[in-house]
């Protein structure tokens, strides 16, 4: 295992997309110092931001508050990458297999337009989760990104497939866009769904809805046991036997699509 | 001073085709011999030398390319990048490339000459500013006309003299070369929410004015007023399934004045609708052949992604609505449109399989070379930095046949270009991509290697595949100097501004003062061009 703790945080945000398994797997620890860090537009080596200890190895860790550090783990396709501390903007944007986790916050754009992997934050996100760059049709196609806190605007914004999680609360404009895949929220502010032409949204909390989204009926869906099961395993717990409860379904939306979902539990009594 | 010397030389224009000889420079020209210590030779053994390359209809400067820029974050990131260096400014290319990008992958081409092709009077200050920091190519443009309501009011009123000197005056207030018509009378009739789909109906707001009597008339203007670049006209229809019949109207109703029919790809299509769409190369082609006033370039589609961008605002409007991808509107005040959307040609798709054949049937079946160019409309039908992939499909056929075996079956029934066997020389590619366009542009200094062109020389390895030849010039040459040397940008060079300043009467300025008063958000005296703005800038009067 390699670790890289951070000296002290940068004034500014660095850019370190060499600060992937990939990367490191492959570089000795001399290698690893020389890596490019860029601070600004000034390319720096890796040493002035971080101590190397450990050898070559697919498993690489972080320490420190690296919550200015962007690209942790850009494009990566294998290994584990773990954060000890907080992780900066676009942490696994790209990324295509692999794990990465973080024990503290993470800030937006985390797996960004990913196409496999997964990714575990303990605490708080930002916004734009497996969203679509500014521009892109669309966002993450694959994949699994669970947080154990809040998160923030647009998350899941035009994802195609693949689940996000957050136990917390979301805010506004979750699954703008969407266009596949599901996201499960432990609640969410304003405008969910919008624009969203595809795909399953499933709150654990009643939430405002738009105008836009039809109620259906109240069921328990069966691929609901199929997904719970498949949860438990990254500690995930979905409620799905009708003696607990029932979901409302709501469809929508109908400014753009009908062939939505919005899936609202209802505890039972 | 430089001799170039042990390449073959195409020079079509000068009846050169495939002669080893020397092609010798002196102060930026072409002249017969050199000679003294200073001389620098270059040998080009094993190498063709060719006119720089000469792109008659392309969108790189102004309101709409830079409007699509901005839209298209998603492709500058994956554009190639060119980083910052002493020779070379930061940019990107891909579908919609950055100023300086911009000349520097036109270079990479072999090309030394570009003609903005649609530049509203409001946003010319924007264009030249633009083109100024487009470097190594000489420019010039085209000026939106057939959609200016000054000039239309003019046309209703029968007024046609005193239309002429206000198409004149917009000319010289642009600082253009061109006169350009978009879909005329369709741009004006689009802020009603309609279209001008029939070239005899009258415009809506107007009851005499027709699309027919736009072209007519602004023909006619442009040969009275003796331009050197005939009309540049985008017919009505563009894009509609079964649009030939208003392309051969088109040309009828032109009646001997001269044209340059621009992106005739786009412009070729039978049918009624896009399940029975199909080509009409053949037709278009029998017709175009017969008419000697004609040019047109091809606005080939390569598959891939690329932006449309246009002053055809009501066909925008209909691209958004088939695509639902993302839309930029504009509109001109009084002069035109403009709209914007991404677009991905698809080779599983049946229409866009379509047009691929379409653009290069007509290049295959229009007879003559000197009046057929290559285009691809760019960025509207692929980048123009692709244009070496359609000059390896136009020399080998087989490569065509193997392009044609991966269309779906449905297309195959709709397309003429299974049938067609010829393949283009390398002196008919000089024509296509130089000789042809500098001819239709009124160019007499460009195009060619004969004594007193402009020293615009590209050097291709001559290697038989003709896509990394055409992709890759090993010397670039652009008046004189060598910008180009084994493959890599050594040298900047500003290009030059062609403009025109056609003569009109001075009193045409009264007229339009009130009227801009009265309708414009600029001030009269704050619309036209200065010449300061202008950098290098090459006065051609004319009338």
């Amino acid at each position: 295992m390699i670790t890289l703790t951070l000296k002290e945080q940068p004034e500014v945000p660095i850019e370190a997309e060499a600060l992937s398994p990939d990367v490191v797997a492959e570089l000795g620890n001399d290698e690893l110092r020389a890596l490019p860090i860029f601070f600004g537009k000034r390319q720096l080596r890796l040493e002035e931001f971080f101590e190397v200890e450990g050898e070559a190895s697919e498993e690489l860790e972080i320490h420190g508050d690296a919550s200015r550090v962007k690209w942790l783990g850009r494009g990566m396709t294998r290994g584990r990458l773990r954060i000890v501390g907080n992780a900066g903007m676009h942490l696994g944007a790209f990324m295509k297999g692999g794990s990465i986790e973080v024990s503290g916050n993470a800030s937006d754009w985390i797996g960004a337009e990913m196409s496999g992997g997964l990714i575990r934050i303990g605490g708080n996100a930002g916004g734009q989760i497996g969203a679509a760059y500014r521009g892109s049709l669309t966002g993450m196609t694959a994949g699994t990104i669970v947080v154990e806190g809040s998160a923030g605007l647009e998350v899941g914004m035009r994802m195609k497939r693949g689940i996000i999680v957050v136990k917390g609360m979301a805010k506004d404009f979750t699954g703008l866009e969407m266009k596949g895949g599901t996201i499960i929220l432990g609640g969410a502010e304003l405008r969910t769904g919008a624009w969203m032409k595809r795909g399953t949204i499933i709150s654990l909390t009643p939430i405002p809805l738009l105008p836009t989204f039809a109620y259906n009926c109240s069921y328990n869906p069966t691929f609901l046991r199929i997904y719970a099961r498949e949860l438990e395993t990254l500690g995930v717990s979905l409620p799905f036997e009708e003696s607990e409860g029932s979901y409302e379904l709501y469809s929508g939306d109908a400014a753009v699509s009908r062939k939505g979902e919005l899936l609202v539990w209802q505890p039972a009594g | 001073m430089l001799r170039i010397t042990g390449g073959k030389v195409y020079d079509p224009a000068n009846d050169v085709n495939g002669e080893v000889r020397d092609v010798c420079i002196s102060d930026g020209r072409i002249v017969d011999e050199v000679a003294g210590a200073d001389v620098r030779t270059i040998d080009a053994a094993g190498m063709v030398v060719f006119p720089g390359g000469v792109d008659v209809h392309t969108h790189v400067a102004g309101g709409a390319i830079n409007f699509a820029r901005a839209m298209t974050p998603e492709n500058h990131r994956d554009a190639a990048k060119f980083i910052h260096s002493p020779e070379l400014r930061a940019g990107v290319g891909g579908a919609t490339p950055s100023t300086f990008a911009t000349g520097y992958l036109y270079a990479g081409l072999g090309y030394t000459t570009v003609n903005e092709a649609a530049v509203p009077v409001l946003s010319a200050r924007h264009t030249h500013e633009e083109l100024r920091d487009t470097p190594l190519v000489d420019k010039s443009c085209c000026v939106l006309m057939a959609n200016n309501e000054l000039l239309l009011d003019l046309l209703e009123e029968g007024e046609t003299e005193r239309a002429r000197h206000l198409l004149a005056w917009h000319l010289w207030a642009a600082k253009g070369y061109g006169v350009k018509a978009v879909n005329p009378g369709g741009v004006t009739a689009w802020k009603w929410g309609k279209n001008a789909k029939i070239l005899s109906e009258p415009v809506p707001g107007y009851s005499k004015v027709t699309p027919a009597k736009i072209i007519s008339s602004l023909a006619a203007m442009v040969d009275e007023l003796k331009l050197p670049h005939p009309l540049h006209l985008h017919c009505n229809n563009l894009g509609a399934p079964g649009n030939i019949d208003t392309t051969i109207e088109t040309m009828k109703v032109l009646d001997g004045h001269r044209a340059h029919m621009a992106h005739l790809q786009f412009h070729s299509y039978g049918g009624d609708d896009w399940d029975t769409l199909r080509s009409e190369s053949v037709r278009l082609a029998e017709f175009f052949n017969e008419q000697p006033n004609l040019t047109a370039d091809a606005g080939a589609i390569l598959f891939g992604d690329s932006v449309t961008i246009t002053a055809d605002g009501p066909w925008q409007h209909l691209l958004y609505q088939l695509t639902g991808r993302k839309w930029g509107n504009l509109d001109v005040e009084n002069e035109t449109g403009c709209g914007v959307v991404p677009y991905t040609y698809k080779g599983t798709n049946m229409v866009n399989a379509v047009q691929w054949a379409v653009g290069l049937e007509l290049l295959l079946l229009i007879d003559d070379p000197w009046r057929i160019y290559l285009t691809t409309d760019h960025p509207n039908g692929a980048c123009f930095w692709r244009y070496p992939e359609i000059i390896h499909l136009l020399m080998n056929a087989d490569f065509r046949r193997e392009c044609i075996d991966k269309l779906p079956e449905k297309a195959l029934k709709r397309i003429y270009l299974p049938g067609i066997d010829r393949e283009y020389t390398l002196s008919e590619i000089a024509i296509i991509i130089s000789a042809g366009p500098a001819r239709a542009l009124g160019m007499p200094q460009k195009g060619h290697l004969g004594v007193g062109a402009d020293a615009d020389v590209a050097l291709y390895n001559d290697d038989p595949d003709r896509e990394r030849m055409f992709g890759h010039p090993r010397y670039l040459l652009k008046g004189g100097e060598v910008v180009v040397e084994e493959g890599d940008i050594r040298k900047m060079v500003d290009g030059r501004e062609y403009i025109v300043r056609p003569s009109f009467d001075k009193n045409i300025e009264e007229y339009l003062r009130p009227l801009f008063e009265q309708y414009y958000t600029m001030s009269f005296d704050n619309y036209p061009v200065e010449m300061e703005r202008l950098e290098g800038a090459d006065i051609r009067e004319c009338g």
